[in-house]
């Protein structure tokens, strides 16, 4: 019953995305649109996602009561398996989380479409341009829609077609095996799968912006305001899912670190990548109106590199490249890349006389300049990534041989690159947009330079011999103090104007320019990650050893003196675990209990590490073997991580910085009412200060003061 | 204008040629074969000293491990071929007889691999237990007579 109803649901999905496609297309592309028809549209991606849900819902029903007649609960549930890994064994294979993408892909374009309700009301004959079809301005929504609606029809179709978790097996079996015990052994698996499939998806729409634009010859920078808020929305998501991802890893998979470079999580890191470097060149585009084609290139990549990272997950190409065709949405997510990949270079070829920049780079050391040296590092290393994730590939296709590329090649490309851009972070904020005398290059930087240098000469000071690690930290002094004298000097600025605290005049920078201050609070969370990472990798102590009841192993301020090990039978697996007594400094911090934990499902057992988090470091351990006759001893890994904590609270923080940057206010709320006279008003504001700063070389505090004052003004980038 | 323009360009060529020979630098020094036992045998003794990555599967009645020396013996075959192992660290989780394995490290001139790492072999996607097993009772005669 419940299979034959999600499929029902999932075909009307698929009925909702040809419509949004049809009707969207038709109302911003034809000569015959009207606003009723971008209003069918607009519904339509209401049903879609109504669809959708109820489809999703028949699913979460399904698996949280074990109806093993529905074919992908026969695959992934167990009737032992508790309700909350039920319900989240959503994603943990192919079928599910395909429709899980659906439903989000489906969710976004309703969202679009909420946030442009307005804008589509066919009230009046002004929606109507005299040479037939919707008003110049009107033209983008209904095209954009179209496009998240035929994303959306090769979604749906799969979940139609070869990837159909509806399916009915008859006779249902009484049990089914249980998720992949990996996926069902600690409760962190429903934080950040939900939270990349967020990020992954929602770079659809920046796509669909992207697509909208080049079909409409709509290539000015009034949209790629919106499509960046979109971007930052899903590159939070995304940012935070692959922190989350790497806590999960840390937590479970028991070797003591957080990121291994394995395709699955270089898969989801290149599309971040991408989207980042757009984040940054979508300002030069709206500020300077140069880099279009290149605007539109990272969008588009970035979906593409969505679509490579879920089809290299998913289609098995991983294991190898023969495995690719076995499974039978292989060849069609090849086709869907392939597909996107052409009609794009085919619209910005047959539109690049529009895509000529009118402006160009004046002094070669300014913002601009900075952004253009920040994105050829970011794709450098996109492209750096990708080489070493497909490159065993590429030999096995060519030579037959079967190879792999060890994490030392990543960490060798990653460190220069990443630090390069750390330092970026620093001078990028402090350069006026286009050119900077050498005077003010002076005055900008003479302090954090001094900071930077201080702090490498304390990190040499303190023992560190290693080169990254007081690069990192000098980069880090000379980032931050970037940071706080914007902060400072826009505190000022907002002083001066309105009186009042200085507290008061901070979160006045909050509200009233989130953007630009959010994207320094985004800026703060990556010095913390960058931190974490230099800080955990240079500090890590491991020890491995046999221990009998009552013996001790120190290691570092730590020390653990073994107790026992016991079993204990849950109702979907059996548990070994051993426990130890902890001491940091002497000083007893509780007991601690690695364990290993045997499924049903698997041969192996999946160990569960054991950590003991503090804001200084962590005690890791992980139970690696055991006397299975009388349990007298038991061999363990210890680790100490010192500040291994900073790494997920940075990603927290990058999460918070990203919402007070897209957080509602002035400019969106005008936007969402769609009156065009209203937005052209708006953006004539909004260009205000963006004139002002371009007054000469003094403009530089006046850009400041304007972007701090003007009300409705998002502007100001950081 | 001109002049910074192409000053521009020349910088954006460095760091666009760094990055590139950075990456095919790093790529040939950390390249790992992944090889089979038989496959190993083929290739001496030009493979001699490369990083590999070996899998099989364990030989039954020859793993031998020292809790106290932390050392680890044991032999990967595939069909008829066979190679010795050293290792030194506690075997993975319940390592044992006939289980796939994958080892990391380098095949020498004595014949003999030295690995760095031994890994489960497993697999991303849920993989059904074998005919005749019933996992549940060979776990729990794994632990009988423990605590």
């Amino acid at each position: 019953m419940l299979s034959s109803l999600g499929y029902g649901f999932v075909i009307a999905a698929l009925i909702g995305a040809a419509i949004m496609c049809a009707a969207g297309f038709r109302a911003g592309l034809s000569h015959s649109g009207t606003g009723v028809t971008a209003a069918v549209a607009r519904r339509a991606s209401y049903f879609a996602f109504f669809a959708m849900t109820a489809a999703m819902a028949v699913m979460e029903v399904a698996l949280v009561t074990h109806d093993f007649s529905v074919e992908y609960v026969s695959r992934v549930g167990s009737l032992e398996t508790p309700t909350y890994y039920s319900a989240i064994s959503l994603w943990s294979s192919l079928d599910g989380s395909i429709l899980f993408w659906g439903w989000i892909l489906a969710g976004y374009g309703a969202l679009f479409a909420l946030t442009r309700r307005r804008e589509w009301d066919a009230r009046s004959g002004t929606t109507v341009s005299r040479a037939g079809g919707l008003a110049e301005g009107l033209r983008m929504t209904p095209v954009v829609t179209a496009v998240i609606g035929t994303v959306g029809l090769f979604f749906f179709g799969l979940l139609v077609g070869p990837a159909n978790p509806f399916g009915l097996v008859d006779p249902a079996p009484v049990n089914g095996p249980g998720p992949n015990p990996l996926l069902q052994n600690h409760p962190l698996m429903g934080l950040h799968p939900p939270m990349l499939y967020f990020g992954f998806v929602g770079m659809t729409v920046p796509f669909a912006f992207a697509i909208a634009g080049l079909l409409t010859g709509n290539v000015e920078a009034r949209w790629l305001r919106d499509a960046r808020r979109w971007t930052i929305a899903a590159w939070a998501f995304l940012s935070m899912g692959i922190i989350g991802g790497g806590w999960w890893s840390y937590e479970v998979l028991g070797w003591g670190g957080a990121w291994a470079w394995d395709p699955v999580e270089n898969a989801s890191f290149l599309p971040w990548l991408t989207a980042t470097a757009f984040l940054h060149s979508a300002m030069v585009q709206e500020r300077r109106g140069m880099l279009k084609t290149w605007n539109l290139t990272l969008m588009i990549s970035t979906f593409l590199l969505v679509l490579f990272g879920t089809f290299l997950t998913r289609s098995g190409i991983i294991d190898s490249v023969h495995a690719f065709s076995e499974v039978a949405i292989g060849p069609l997510f090849f086709g869907f890349i392939a597909l996107v990949m052409i009609v794009s270079l085919g619209l910005i070829g047959w539109r690049s006389n529009r895509l000529h920049a009118p402006g160009q780079i004046e002094g070669a050391v300014s913002r601009e300049s900075a952004f253009i040296v920040n994105n050829l590092l970011l794709v450098g290393f996109t492209f750096t990534v990708l080489l070493g994730t497909m490159f065993p590939l590429i030999i096995e296709a060519i030579r037959g041989d079967r190879i792999s590329v060890g994490a030392p090649y990543f960490d060798m490309v990653a460190s220069p690159i990443g630090l390069a851009l750390l330092f970026l972070m620093g001078i990028d904020p402090a350069l006026p947009w286009r050119r900077a005398s050498g005077e003010k290059i002076r005055k900008a930087f003479q302090i954090g330079v001094g900071l930077a240098i201080l702090a490498a000469a304390l990190a040499f000071a303190f023992g560190i011999r290693r080169v990254y690690p007081i690069l990192t930290i000098a980069a880090a002094a000379f980032v931050m103090t970037t940071i706080a004298e914007e902060f400072a000097k826009g505190v000022r600025a907002r002083r001066r104007i309105s009186g009042g605290s200085a507290a008061r005049a901070l979160a006045d920078l909050f509200v009233r320019n989130g953007r630009r201050y959010g994207g320094y609070v985004v800026h703060t969370g990556v010095v913390v990650v960058a931190l974490a990472i230099s800080v955990s990798w240079t500090w890590k102590s491991e020890r491995e050893g046999t221990l009998h009841a009552g013996e001790r192993m120190t290691i570092g301020d730590y020390e653990i003196e073994f107790v026992e090990v016991w079993a204990r039978q849950e109702p979907q697996r059996l548990v070994v675990g051993s426990t130890f007594k902890a001491y940091r400094d002497g000083r007893p911090i509780g007991e601690e209990q690695p364990r290993m934990n045997f499924y049903p499902a698997s041969q192996q057992p999946v160990a569960t590490p054991a950590v003991n988090s503090s804001l200084t470091s962590d005690l890791y351990l992980t139970l690696m073997s055991f006397d299975q006759d009388e349990g007298a001893y038991a061999t363990v890994r210890a680790i100490v991580n010192p500040g291994m904590v900073w790494l997920w609270i940075g990603g927290m923080i990058v999460g918070i910085g990203a919402l007070i940057a897209i957080w509602p206010r002035g400019v969106g709320r005008v936007r969402t009412a769609g009156d065009e006279l209203l937005a052209a008003t708006a953006s004539a504001v909004t260009a205000l200060p963006a004139s002002v700063g371009d007054a000469g070389p003094a403009g530089d505090s006046g850009e400041l003061a304007a972007s701090v004052v003007a009300p409705v003004s998002e502007d100001g980038d950081p | 204008m001109k002049k910074n323009r192409i000053w521009m360009l020349v910088g954006l060529l460095a760091i666009g040629g760094a990055i590139v020979t950075l990456a095919a630098g790093g790529l040939s020094d950390n390249m790992v074969f992944f090889l089979t036992p038989t496959e190993l045998g083929a290739r001496t003794p030009e493979i001699y000293g490369s990083a590999i990555r070996l899998g099989g599967q364990v030989k039954p009645g020859s793993v031998d491990w020292d809790p106290e020396t932390s050392k680890l013996e044991f032999v990967i075959t595939e069909g008829d071929a066979e190679i010795d192992v050293e290792s030194t660290g506690a075997p993975p989780a319940m390592f044992a007889d006939g289980l796939g394995v994958v080892v990391e490290g380098t095949y020498g001139k004595d014949h003999v691999f030295h690995s760095t790492n031994v890994m489960v072999k497993h697999s991303n996607e849920y993989e059904p237990p074998h005919d005749g097993t019933d996992p549940k009772e060979t776990f729990k005669s794994l632990i009988q007579g423990g605590s």
